[in-house]
C-alpha cells in the first residue's frame, strides 16, 4: 500500500457532493487521494461511519453537508450532523486521535472552489499525520 | 465457472473519461471480481450505447447493475429506465462518478486517477450487491381539499379547484370571507372598485355546489400525509343559526352594544350583532360575545325579539368538526404592521395620521364616512397632505424587506385625494418609486402630472404636531442637499405588511419554514417550485408566501389550485423509493428517531407486545436523520443500510 494519505469525504447529495460535481464540470484539480461516498443528507451522521473509516485505514475523515441555517434540503440535517459531530470530535480526542483526522464543513452546491480547497487542505494535514495504528484485541472467552 | 451476477459498464465517454482514466486497465481489475462482467462503451449515452446495455444486461442474465459514467443527477433516469426495459429492478443500478468526481479534477495524474476509478467501482460492486428490488408504492388520495384564508388568494384558489370538480373547504376565521381586498376602495392601477370585482367572486364561493364554507371558524390541527389529511376546524358560535337566518339584518337596528369595527380600522363603532361589511358573504350576523348586553350581563335580547324567522340562539356553544382532504392550500394573508411601533410618526399620538388602510375605509362609499374625506376626529376636510412611504419597511428596526405595494398605493391615495378634493396639496414622501409592474410606470406618470402633487424624494425622517393642530413632516432632501419640512395638516403613512396571526397559527399547525427575516411562508424553491412547501401536498399563495399585489396573488393562487388539481386528479400518490425501514428484532421502542424526524413519518406501534417504531412511507423522505440516530442499529434507509455503507468504507482502501 502506498504511503500516500487517503481521505474519505462524506457528502451530502444536495450540496456538498453537487458542490464536488461542480469542482469536476469546472475542472478544479484536487488530490486524488479524496474518495467521496453520497449520502442523502449530512443528519444521516452516524459516529460509526466515521470511526470505521478510520478503521478501514483513511487518515482523515470530513463529514459535509448544507450551510446552516437554511440550506438543508431535508429541513435541519445539518444541526444534527453538528451536535454528533462535536461530540464525535470529543469522543476522538479522548480515544487519542488528532484534530486533523475528523472534520465537519458546510459547503453549498455552488462552491465548487471551496470544496477544492478544503479537499486540497485536508489531503495535506493528512500528509502531515502519522499512520494510524490499531491494536487488535482478540475477543476471549471468559470462564 | 460461477454465473455472472454483476454487470458493470464503463463509460469513455469521449475522451472526457478515457482520456485520464486507462479503461483497458480499469476493465482488467475489475474482471477479477469473480461474479463481475465488464463492457465499455465511447458513449453509454447514446442510443447505441443503451442498446446495448440493455441486450448485455439480457443475455449475461446479471441481476446487479454498476454504471461508470457521470453524475447520477443527469444519468440516472435513462440508465434506470434501461434496466426497466432489461426487465431488472431499477433500483438494482448503482452509478459511480467517475468523470466529474475523478478524470475530470484529476487530469494531471493519470496513474492515480485510474487506480481511484478501480477503488470507487469496486466500492459500487460491493454496495450493489446488497441492493434490493425497490418499488414506488401507489396510495390513494381523498378528492377533496382545504383551502385555509378567504381573502382574494383563497377565494381564487378555492373556486379553481371546486371548478375542477373536487369538493373544497374553505375556512375564513373573520364572520365574511374578503379578507383585505374587501377593505380596499380601489386597485392600483386601473382604479378598479375593489369590492366590486371581488363581491362576484364571493358570491360565486357561497353559491358554489362544491365549496363548503366555513366563516368564524379557525382551523385547530391537521394530521396525516399528502393525499389524506385529517383536518379539525374550530367553529365559534355566531349565535345566529345560519340555517334559518334569512338576511334582513332587522336585528341589527335596535342592539345596543357598540365596539369599535375593526373592519373600518378602528374609524368608527359598530354593534354587538353585526355583519362586517354591506356585502359580506355570508350576509348572516354575528354575536360578538365581549360586547352583548345579554352574555355579560344577562340583559337585553332584543334582537332575539325582533328576528321574524327566530334565528338568534344564544345557546350555541360552537364546536369541532373534521373533514378529510388530499390537499392543503394556505392563504392566510398579510397584516398591515403595527404603526405605532414607529413612534417618529406619531400614529396614535396625533388624530390626523392614518394608515393606508385607514385612508382606504375613509374613500370608501361604504366606509365610516360614506366617502367624504375627513380628517377623524376632527372633522373637517385636509388641505395640504403628506403621504408617507416605506413606513416601517425597508428598515432595519422593523421590516427589512419592501412591501411591494406601497409606492403604488402611495399614488392611488394621491389619486383619492386630487379625486375628492381636486384643490387639496399632496406630498408623497419617498425615496424613490418603485413602479415596477404592468402599467404601473404609466401609472406613476399619470399621477406625477396631476396639479399640486408634488413627490418628495427622500425617505420622512420624523413627523411632529405643531401647538395650532397641524403637523411638520420633515426628510432630508437629496436634491437640495439639505433637510426640509413641510407643514401639513393630513399624514398617511404607507406602513409595511407582515404575515400576521393567521399565518403564524397554520405554520405552528402544519410546520411549516417561514423566511426569518420576516415570517412569511417558504415555497420549497423560490424559483422553481414557488407555490410547494416542504410538506408534500401542502401549497402556499397570495402574501401569507410574501408581500404582493393583487395580480400576483391571484396568478399565484390559480397556480396553487391547478397543483392541487394535478394532485388530486391523478387519483394517487406515488412513495419515493428510499425511505427508512425498521428491523422490528432490534427496535427498543426508545423514541429517538421520533424526535428527529422533521416529517412526523415514524410513529409507535405494537408489534407482538413489544413497542416498535414504525415508518410512514408516505411520509418519509428518506434523509437518514433517524439512522444516525439509532443507538440499536435498527433502522436504515432502503439501498443505503449501514451494513452497504460500511462495507464501501472498508472496500474502497482494501
Amino acid at each position: 500500500m502506498s504511503v500516500e494519505p487517503r481521505v474519505l469525504v462524506f457528502a451530502c447529495t444536495y450540496c456538498a457532493y453537487a458542490a464536488a460535481e461542480t469542482a469536476g464540470v469546472s475542472k478544479l484539480q484536487y488530490p486524488p487521494q479524496i474518495y467521496i461516498v453520497r449520502l442523502p443528507c449530512s443528519g444521516m451522521f452516524k459516529s460509526y461511519y466515521v470511526l470505521k473509516a478510520l478503521r478501514s485505514g483513511f487518515d482523515a475523515v470530513l463529514w459535509s453537508g448544507c450551510h446552516p441555517p437554511y440550506d438543508c434540503h431535508f429541513i435541519n440535517g445539518n444541526y444534527k450532523a453538528r451536535v454528533r459531530a462535536t461530540l464525535l470530535k470529543a469522543y476522538l480526542k479522548q480515544l487519542g486521535f488528532e484534530d486533523e483526522r475528523f472534520r465537519l464543513e458546510w459547503i453549498a452546491a455552488g462552491e465548487a472552489d471551496r470544496f477544492a480547497l478544503i479537499a486540497k487542505e485536508i489531503v495535506e494535514n493528512a500528509t502531515r499525520l502519522p499512520k494510524l495504528r490499531f491494536i487488535e484485541y482478540r475477543e476471549v472467552e471468559v470462564k | 465457472m460461477s454465473k455472472a451476477k454483476i454487470a458493470v459498464f464503463l463509460c469513455h465517454c469521449g475522451t472526457n473519461i478515457a482520456g485520464v482514466i486507462d479503461i483497458e486497465r480499469v476493465a482488467k481489475e475489475i474482471r477479477r471480481i469473480p461474479d463481475a462482467v465488464v463492457w465499455d462503451h465511447r458513449f453509454l449515452c447514446s442510443t447505441d450505447g443503451v442498446e446495448s446495455m440493455v441486450n448485455n444486461i439480457k443475455s449475461s442474465g446479471v441481476d446487479r447493475v454498476v454504471v461508470a459514467a457521470c453524475s447520477f443527477r443527469t444519468h440516472e433516469p435513462l440508465f434506470q429506465e434501461a434496466l426497466r426495459r432489461a426487465e431488472l429492478n431499477p433500483y438494482l443500478l448503482e452509478m459511480v462518478n467517475i468523470r466529474e468526481l475523478c478524470s475530470w479534477v484529476h487530469e494531471g495524474e493519470k496513474e492515480k486517477a485510474t487506480e481511484k476509478a478501480i477503488r470507487i467501482i469496486k466500492a459500487a460492486i460491493t454496495k450493489v450487491r446488497n441492493n434490493k428490488p425497490l418499488e414506488r408504492k401507489k396510495l390513494p388520495i381523498i378528492p377533496a381539499a382545504l383551502v385555509i384564508g378567504g381573502g382574494i388568494a383563497g377565494i381564487r384558489a378555492a373556486l379553481d379547484i371546486a371548478d375542477a370538480g373536487f369538493t373544497v373547504y374553505l375556512v375564513e376565521k373573520e364572520p365574511s370571507i374578503g379578507g383585505n381586498m374587501a377593505k380596499l376602495d380601489k386597485t392600483f392601477p386601473t382604479l378598479d372598485c375593489s369590492i366590486c370585482i371581488l363581491g362576484p367572486l364571493m358570491n360565486a364561493v357561497a353559491q358554489h355546489p362544491n365549496i363548503k364554507l366555513f366563516t368564524y371558524s379557525e382551523v385547530l390541527s391537521i394530521e396525516g400525509r399528502v393525499g389524506e389529511f385529517l383536518v379539525k376546524i374550530l367553529r365559534k358560535p355566531r349565535y345566529v343559526r345560519e340555517d334559518l337566518c334569512k338576511g334582513c339584518l332587522i336585528c341589527i337596528a335596535k342592539c345596543p352594544g357598540k365596539a369599535i369595527d375593526e373592519f373600518n380600522a378602528g374609524l368608527s363603532y359598530r354593534k354587538a350583532i353585526y355583519i362586517p361589511y354591506p356585502q359580506a358573504v355570508p350576509r348572516i350576523p354575528v354575536i360578538d360575545p365581549n360586547t352583548c348586553l345579554y352574555i355579560q350581563k344577562g340583559v337585553c335580547r332584543i334582537c332575539e325579539k325582533l328576528c321574524p324567522v327566530g334565528a338568534i340562539d344564544f345557546s350555541q356553544r360552537g364546536g369541532v368538526i373534521e373533514v378529510r382532504v388530499g390537499a392543503i392550500v394556505v392563504a392566510t394573508g398579510f397584516e398591515e404592521y403595527n404603526a405605532s411601533n414607529i413612534y417618529e410618526y406619531g400614529y396614535s399620538k396625533y388624530p390626523n395620521v392614518v394608515t393606508g388602510l385607514q385612508l382606504e375605509r375613509l374613500a370608501s362609499s361604504y366606509g365610516p364616512t360614506e366617502g367624504r374625506l375627513i380628517i377623524p376626529g376632527l372633522g373637517k376636510e385636509p388641505r395640504r397632505i403628506a403621504i408617507v412611504n416605506c413606513v416601517g419597511s425597508r428598515d432595519e428596526r422593523h421590516l427589512p424587506y419592501c412591501c411591494r405595494v406601497g409606492c403604488m398605493a402611495s399614488l392611488k391615495h394621491t389619486w383619492y385625494v386630487k379625486h375628492l378634493l381636486p384643490d387639496a396639496e399632496v406630498f408623497i414622501f419617498a425615496d424613490e418609486i418603485r413602479a415596477s409592474g404592468k402599467g404601473f410606470e404609466e401609472f406613476y406618470r399619470r399621477i406625477r402630472q396631476l396639479p399640486k402633487v408634488y413627490i418628495v424624494k427622500g425617505r420622512a425622517s420624523e413627523v411632529r404636531g405643531n401647538p395650532n393642530g397641524t403637523l411638520s413632516v420633515r426628510a432630508y432632501d437629496p436634491a437640495l442637499g439639505r433637510e426640509i419640512s413641510i407643514e401639513v395638516d393630513f399624514v398617511v403613512l404607507e406602513v409595511g405588511i407582515v404575515a400576521g396571526r393567521g399565518t403564524e397559527a397554520v405554520k405552528n399547525i402544519l410546520k411549516l419554514g417561514v423566511l426569518p427575516s420576516s415570517g412569511f411562508l417558504l415555497e420549497l424553491h423560490p424559483k422553481l417550485n414557488p407555490v410547494e412547501t416542504a410538506v408534500d401536498g401542502v401549497y402556499i399563495c397570495g402574501a401569507a408566501a410574501g408581500p404582493k399585489d393583487i395580480p400576483e396573488t391571484v396568478a399565484q393562487a390559480s397556480a396553487a389550485a391547478s397543483k392541487v388539481i394535478t394532485l388530486l386528479s391523478r387519483g394517487y400518490i406515488e412513495t419515493q423509493p428510499y425511505i427508512a425501514k425498521v428491523d422490528e428484532e432490534l427496535c427498543s421502542g426508545c423514541r429517538i428517531c421520533l424526535t428527529v424526524c422533521e416529517y412526523n413519518a415514524i410513529k409507535i406501534v405494537e408489534r407482538g407486545g413489544r413497542n416498535v417504531a414504525y415508518v410512514d412511507e408516505a411520509l418519509c423522505k428518506g434523509c437518514g436523520a433517524c439512522v444516525g440516530s439509532c443507538p440499536s442499529r435498527a433502522i436504515e434507509v432502503l439501498n443505503l443500510g449501514l451494513k452497504q455503507v460500511e462495507e464501501m468504507v472498508a472496500e474502497i482502501l482494501r
